[in-house]
């Protein structure tokens, strides 16, 4: 039995449509990534799976658990890291650990196992505040809270918005080490280069599921030749290359362009449209379609 | 049961730890104890008298004399004629202007009667009616003094006189402070009691634990018990303070029973907390929350007869404060601690209290929704 099965899910605010019929399956021990951007409705989704919002429509069970009736017994098999620093600022990381292990009924003992490796980072800090903490601690500290009841399945929303990248790097490490121990886990992230990170992903926008895939099978939904453009006026280059007749999409992607053509454009047809229009140092080559190539292809055929 | 336990166990670290609000929690009730007895006065005291003295005679001189020797009055001084004056009292320099015409002694002795004339300054009501009552009782002394002099000389002893001598029970000597601390201890519990369990509520909706603590086993009377203790607590702590110094300080008689009104203030905390807790439920920022508890805060005080006799109000303010906790809060006051009213005494009043705690906290309860 998969352990979160969304059937149909819809959820509006007024007349804001925040999930529009979404249905999706996780496997146990998975670590599942939701991808998108700002406003996708991963936010609402993960708030109808913690059971924090009730669905308008559509039913969603959690390691068997269906979120509106069974909520109470749920909660207790379900942690919850939501996007926002969400811990007592006021109390100490001690506090605030044991402070949620109590209200679990647990202990910090009981549990430790689970949270050492991330817990012994934070031991030398134990005394001071939460709210006095750095950004990437706090996470680590919202991690353990989350944890330490033992939950079977992992919900982390945006977990690494706002934390540097060393820290994001170390955070997806832990992620990888609970996984480790058949922790099923629903990570949402706006950033398409955590994607890889993940053993399977969905591709959210509008309130809707684009794809479900893994990693390189979401890369490779994208068919169409792709190449990555370079010239020394990167703003004329874009512009003179959405007017040209074989160009399909253009995107800036870092210091190159990405850019899809139509079938039979050849490297030296770029290269004579760009000379034309005096363009120096022009670089061209062919390359392999990344998941934020696909999820710009999806978003624009829907 | 034992959650319950860790969650008042955790509100007290934080309440704790925040010494500053700590600070003013217990300090704050004592000092405006102490400022609101002693400020909130209502006896006119050092009325500025000018006088406008047109007669220069004996009897004019011990007219003026009777208002020199009474400490509710100050003597300005003398001008010359009515147009001065009235310029005094338009610089709000004179509160009262006493004004002897010529021939006033004159009059007196010869026609047996004499007019002198009072100008007094209303803009402030209540301290305008009790400054002329002040004087037309030195005034009316004063006409007595002068009438049996002369009575005495030409025929003696002209029948009785009725003499009607006020006795003010419960507080004898009209103490301004036995009056107003009973009530101030009570009005004093609602800020403990509704603004900051309101404020502390609502603080957990913006810093988002009370989503943490939504997807916990956590159960709503759990989190509301839990929450709501510890104030209740802090709200007798404060309450035991303010009664100290109601009785060490202001020396104010504590006639009644104690534990009576230890109950009725138990009762009126929980009333407290489940308005604050309504607040709460329907306010998304501090910001508003705390409109909402100012809001209720000065209509309650004002119709709650703290200052200002209740049976005097309109007929629909009397009925609106039928639903004013402090007044009912207000009447136990004064009545347990002054009078010595005993439980039977107090019955109306709590059941109006209950009534509206049951009330409160319900819908408070009703209103609290742990899945959003």
């Amino acid at each position: 039995m998969d352990a979160i099965v969304i059937d149909n899910v819809s959820k509006a605010y007024g007349s804001t449509k925040a999930v529009q019929t979404v249905s999706l399956s996780v496997k146990p021990g998975e670590l599942f990534g939701l991808i998108g951007p700002d406003g996708a409705g991963k936010t609402t989704l993960f708030k109808i799976l913690v059971t924090l919002l009730r669905p308008d429509e559509g039913r969603a069970t959690v390691v068997g658990r269906d979120v509106v009736k069974d909520f109470r017994a749920l909660r207790s098999l379900v942690g919850y890291m939501p996007g926002r620093f969400s811990l007592y600022p006021d109390l100490t990381v001690e506090e605030n650990l044991s402070f949620f292990a109590t209200v679990f009924g647990t202990s910090i003992q009981a549990n430790y196992d689970l949270i050492r490796e991330i817990y012994v980072q934070l031991e030398p800090f134990k005394d001071r505040r939460a709210g006095a903490l750095s950004g990437g601690m706090k996470q680590k500290l919202a991690l353990c809270c989350a944890l330490i009841h033992k939950p079977e399945v992992l919900f982390l929303d945006e977990p690494t918005t706002g934390v540097d990248a060393v820290s994001r790097k170390e955070f997806w490490e832990m992620l990888q080490r609970l996984k480790e121990r058949q922790l099923t886990m629903l990570v949402s992230t706006p950033y398409m280069d955590e994607a890889n990170r993940c053993d399977r992903i969905a591709l959210m926008q509008t309130g809707q599921i684009l794809a479900i895939d893994t990693p390189s099978g979401v890369e490779h939904l994208f068919r169409k030749p792709l190449y990555a453009v370079k010239a020394a006026e990167t703003f004329r280059l874009i512009q003179d290359l959405r007017k040209a007749p074989f160009t399909q999409t253009c995107y800036a992607f870092g210091e190159y362009l990405h850019l899809t053509t139509e079938e039979g454009t050849t490297p030296a047809d770029i290269d004579r449209y760009l000379r034309e229009r005096r363009h120096e140092h022009v670089t061209i080559k062919p390359i392999q379609a990344g998941i934020e190539d696909s999820f710009m292809a999806l978003m624009q055929h829907g | 049961m034992t959650r319950i336990r860790f969650i008042i166990e955790k509100e007290f670290k934080q309440i704790f730890r925040n010494a500053v609000l700590l600070r003013m929690m217990l300090a704050a009730p004592v000092l405006q104890l102490i400022l609101l007895a002693y400020a909130a006065n209502f006896e006119v005291k050092n009325l500025n008298i000018v006088v406008v003295d047109q007669d220069h005679t004996t009897y004019a001189q011990r007219l003026v004399g009777k208002f020199r020797h009474i400490d509710n009055f100050r003597l300005k001084g003398y001008v010359p004629a009515y147009k001065p004056a009235y310029r005094e009292l338009l610089a709000s320099r004179a509160d009262l202007i006493l004004l002897i015409p010529p021939h006033f002694e004159r009059d007196l002795g010869k026609e047996n009667r004499a007019s002198i004339q009072l100008l007094v300054n209303a803009i402030d009501g209540s301290k305008a009616g009790i400054a002329s009552g002040y004087a037309q009782t030195i005034i009316r002394n004063f006409n007595d003094e002068i009438r049996t002099e002369t009575v005495a000389v030409q025929q003696p002893a002209t029948g009785g006189r009725l003499e009607i001598e006020n006795q003010y029970w419960y507080n004898p000597r009209l103490e301004y402070k036995t009056f107003m601390v009973p009530g101030i201890l009570f009005e004093l519990l609602i800020l403990v009691g509704g603004m900051i369990a309101a404020l502390n509520i609502v603080r957990e909706k913006e810093i988002g634990t009370q989503e943490q603590l939504n997807v916990t086993p956590i159960r709503k009377h759990e989190f509301i018990l839990g929450k709501l203790t510890p104030f209740v607590i802090i709200g007798l702590v404060q309450f035991t303070m303010g009664l100290l110094v109601g009785i060490f300080l202001f020396q104010i008689p504590v006639v009644g029973s104690v534990p009576l009104m230890y109950g009725f203030a138990f009762l009126f905390l929980l009333l407290c907390v489940g308005l604050g807790l309504l607040i709460s439920a329907i306010s998304e920022t501090q910001q508003q929350a705390m409109f909402a508890v100012f809001f209720c805060l000065v209509l309650f005080i004002l119709l709650s007869g703290l200052f200002s006799s209740t049976e005097n109000m309109p007929t629909w303010a009397q009925y609106l404060n039928t639903l004013n906790p402090l007044r009912y809060i207000i009447e136990v006051g004064r009545n347990v601690m002054l009078k010595g009213s005993t439980f039977r005494d107090m019955q109306s009043q709590f059941v109006a209290l209950l009534l509206m705690a049951v009330a409160l906290i319900s819908l408070a309860s009703w209103r609290y929704r742990k899945t959003v």
